[in-house]
């Protein structure tokens, strides 16, 4: 009997000293921010982080560095295929201090929060990466408070896909759109989807609308709202007056990107705003990975439209930043270099994930073979980042929260824009 | 003495080998070496004796278990409480970058309790997370009444069915352990596809209804949902309660001729309440916690029309207002507190019953 009792004192305490051991190590983890800082980057292998819906068109070229880099090897860490899940994964790391991640994809509306929490490395002095060649708008999303944080590694604007058997041509206006509904009417098909779920889909669609008839949602500072500018209630009113009158179907309250693209090439609807990614989709004719398209051969894209001809798409695509507590930032620069190189754009070109240099856009044999890369790149010349702002998610609930209660609840767009800037306002103290 | 010791080993022994047994003997215990020793006056004497008789290797068998849940229990509670009292980091104006909002008084709570988002009670707008909390409130005690009062009367009914003796009787009471056994993302998936745009619900029904989208279809989606899936546990306590009886009852009173009704209502129904009642408690708390079935069947966006107080908690997490979200959790906490105190005080619910009670019929 008496020999249980050391027995089970040896087993708890074993079991608390892993316990406290796991905790110890974690604090070593957080005590390295120090070193991190130290002025010579360091270089080595790195650890690069990415979401794995995106996964296959980064992995080719993780291969060719390796190949050539046999002593900084990159290793490549999935995070969730959701952009919530890849956030709190980040989070979690980054504010334990640890060094899991040295190079992460930052979709693009997290930079700022990243940065101003100081887990991403400024990239100035040693760090400097050069962005002239780049696309202006990902850097503005790269940049918060004057500095650059990350280095675009891709991008995306949306684009309005259209049904060439039901019009003639793309319309260049917003009215121009909702004049053409009764073919689709007469076709028996949706005048038009999107995505209006509650979601981040929601913002992207609210912010274009207000930036198509020349509103904006936050000043040049980043921090004051003008969501309540005339042109900005004008865009809001078009997108809820658009969903009213059924020009926008009643459905798309409970669409995301993929109910989108399936009521597209399904052939349920004679348009759709959307991502590049769904051109392949709809273009398929079922020989590949892809099931057959019933619009495959019947559509073509155009630039979203605004009040007065085309319209300002939100911009998505990821950033790639480098974790403040990598001991090998000169070799996670180097990569972020590789990506940005032509090269690599060229690969991301081809694999439907817009590039960020614009040089790649104007090739014409890519043009040839892709035929929206033209439109794409008005698309992307006219788009806008998102609000810069550490308080994104915040910002962002309070957009799709007032847009969602007008579209759905009958709340007035006056009254929305308001709590949108209370929401805005309150957010930045 | 030496006797006496042999015979406590012997107990303790039998204690380490049979964990239900061991239960019942730590009770005994700690009801005898607990005893107040502020009690009425004239009890130094029989203190003495259980000072006396007090085992000190009870300090080796209780303490690490003591020290265990003082850590893994207590820590996070005490934790939690803490930072509900500390601000949320801010942004410094002149740098931009985030700093430690330090000592924040009530401030989290008024802007839980109060809608207080700085300038005053009921100053959150709506699509501010304070906005939504006594929406949550009332979406999270909606769902509990209803799901645990329909999951009580099909547990019944069910565990009554199963009670009887037929042939397949075991093979049911398998089979309906089913949605139990599914992991509730697992169910929440599953009916998010039954109730898609184009799923199978709206198939049968030949009327499309947005399930996930309109307010009050998709609250009806969680509460259809969770109903499927926890309705084979009540029923499955309420059985375990029902075998309970013993059979000369129900003769006795056929005998007397009384109805099938009168049965129920005079010997099932008073006789089951002890397990019923702790079913009631286990499903009242674990409704009031819901987070995973509305997150995916409807999203765990705060202002969606199923938010549940759990789903805000995580939603204020995510925008990394930590400090607030430990006091919107210590709230939920206090919450389910007050509700399983009601329950377990007044309605005689009582999960942990001691020897004693039990002996004297289930004392309800």
């Amino acid at each position: 009997m008496r020999s249980y009792i050391p027995r089970a004192v040896v087993a708890v305490t074993a079991a608390a000293t892993i316990a406290l051991a796991g905790c110890s190590s974690g604090d070593n983890g957080g005590g390295s921010s120090s070193a991190g800082e130290e002025s010579d980057g360091g270089s080595g292998n790195i650890t690069f982080a990415m979401g794995s819906n995106d996964a296959g068109k980064v992995k080719p070229l993780i291969e060719k560095w390796n190949q050539a880099h046999p002593d900084q090897q990159v290793e490549f860490k999935e995070l969730p295929a959701d952009a919530d899940g890849q956030h709190d994964k980040l989070v979690q790391s980054l504010q334990a201090g640890n060094d899991d991640y040295d190079v992460m994809a930052l979709d693009v509306t997290w930079t700022a929060e990243f940065a101003a929490n100081g887990w991403i490395a400024p990239l100035e002095g040693d760090l400097a990466l050069d962005t002239s060649k780049l696309l202006p708008a990902t850097v503005e999303s790269a940049t918060y408070n004057g500095t650059l944080y990350a280095g675009p590694q891709n991008t995306n604007a949306q684009l309005l896909y259209y049904r060439t058997d039901l019009v003639e041509q793309a319309p260049a206006t917003w009215d121009e759109l909702t004049a053409s509904c009764d073919k689709a009417k007469a076709a028996g098909v949706d005048c038009m989807v999107t995505q209006l779920k509650n979601y981040e889909g929601l913002t992207v669609n609210a912010t274009q609308f207000i930036n198509s008839w020349g509103g904006s949602v936050v000043g040049p500072d980043g921090k004051t709202p003008t969501v309540d500018s005339p042109e900005a209630k004008a865009g809001l009113t078009a997108l809820v007056d658009g969903y009213k009158g059924d020009v926008i179907a009643k459905r798309s309250n409970g669409f995301d990107e993929e109910a989108t693209n399936n009521a597209f090439v399904n052939g349920e609807a004679m348009y759709a705003y959307n991502w590049p990614y769904m051109y392949d989709n709809a273009d398929s004719d079922g020989s590949g990975d892809k099931p057959k398209s019933a619009v495959q051969g019947k559509f073509a894209v155009a630039p979203i439209v605004g009040e007065n001809g085309p319209g300002a798409s939100t911009l998505g695509g990821y950033n790639l930043a480098i974790n403040v507590n990598s001991k090998a930032k000169n070799t996670a620069l180097d990569f972020i270099r590789f990506m940005e190189s032509p090269d690599s754009q060229m690969s991301f070109a081809e694999n439907a994930f817009p590039p960020v240099l614009a040089s790649i856009y104007d090739d014409p044999a890519l043009a040839e073979k892709y035929p929206y890369m033209p439109v794409l790149k008005t698309a992307l010349e006219n788009a806008k980042p998102r609000p810069v702002t550490p308080f994104y998610s915040a910002v962002s609930k309070g957009i799709r929260d007032n847009v969602y209660a007008a579209l759905t609840a009958g709340k007035s767009i006056d009254q929305a824009v308001t709590d949108i800037s209370t929401v805005i306002k309150n957010a930045g103290q | 003495m030496a006797g006496s010791a042999e015979a406590d080993d012997a107990r303790a022994a039998a204690g380490v080998i049979d964990s239900g047994r061991g239960a019942r003997a730590d009770n005994d215990r700690s009801s005898g070496g607990g005893g107040a020793p502020g009690g009425p006056g004239g009890v130094f004497g029989r203190l003495r004796a259980r000072v006396a008789r007090f085992d000190s290797r009870l300090i080796w068998f209780v303490g690490p278990t003591v020290l265990v849940l003082a850590a893994i229990i207590g820590y996070p509670v005490v934790r939690a409480a803490y930072m509900s009292f500390q601000q949320d980091k801010g942004l410094d104006p002149d740098t931009g970058m985030f700093v430690q909002g330090g000592f924040a008084g009530l401030s989290n709570y008024k802007l839980w309790l109060l809608g207080d988002c700085g300038s005053g009670a009921w100053s959150c707008v709506p699509g501010t997370l304070g906005h939504d909390f006594w929406p949550a409130v009332g979406i999270t005690f909606f769902f509990a009444v209803i799901t645990v009062s329909v999951e009580t009367a099909l547990g019944i009914w069910m565990a009554t069915v199963m009670g009887r003796s037929f042939l397949g009787r075991s093979l049911l009471r398998a089979a309906v352990l089913i949605p139990w056994a599914i992991p509730t993302a697992v169910t929440a998936k599953l009916w998010a596809f039954i109730f898609a745009p184009d799923g199978i619900a709206n198939k049968i029904i030949g009327h499309p209804i947005a399930w996930t989208t309109d307010p009050w279809a998709s609250r009806f989606a969680v509460i259809i949902a969770d109903v499927w899936k926890t309705t084979p546990f009540m029923a499955l306590l309420i059985l375990a309660g029902l075998q309970m009886i013993p059979n000369e009852l129900y003769e006795a009173a056929r005998v007397d001729g009384a109805s099938a009704w009168q049965r129920f209502t005079r010997i099932t129904l008073p006789l089951v309440k002890p397990a019923l009642m702790v079913a009631v408690l286990f499903r009242t708390m674990d409704a009031l916690r819901m987070y995973d079935l509305p997150a995916i069947l409807t999203g765990d966006s705060g202002a969606s029309p199923t938010t549940t107080m759990s789903i805000l908690v995580t939603a204020d997490m995510r925008q990394g207002n930590f400090n607030s979200a430990s006091a919107l959790s210590t709230l939920v906490f206090i919450i389910i507190f007050i509700v399983a105190f009601i329950l377990v005080k007044f309605l005689g619910a009582n999960a942990v019953r001691t020897q004693d009670e039990q002996r004297k019929g289930g004392a309800l």
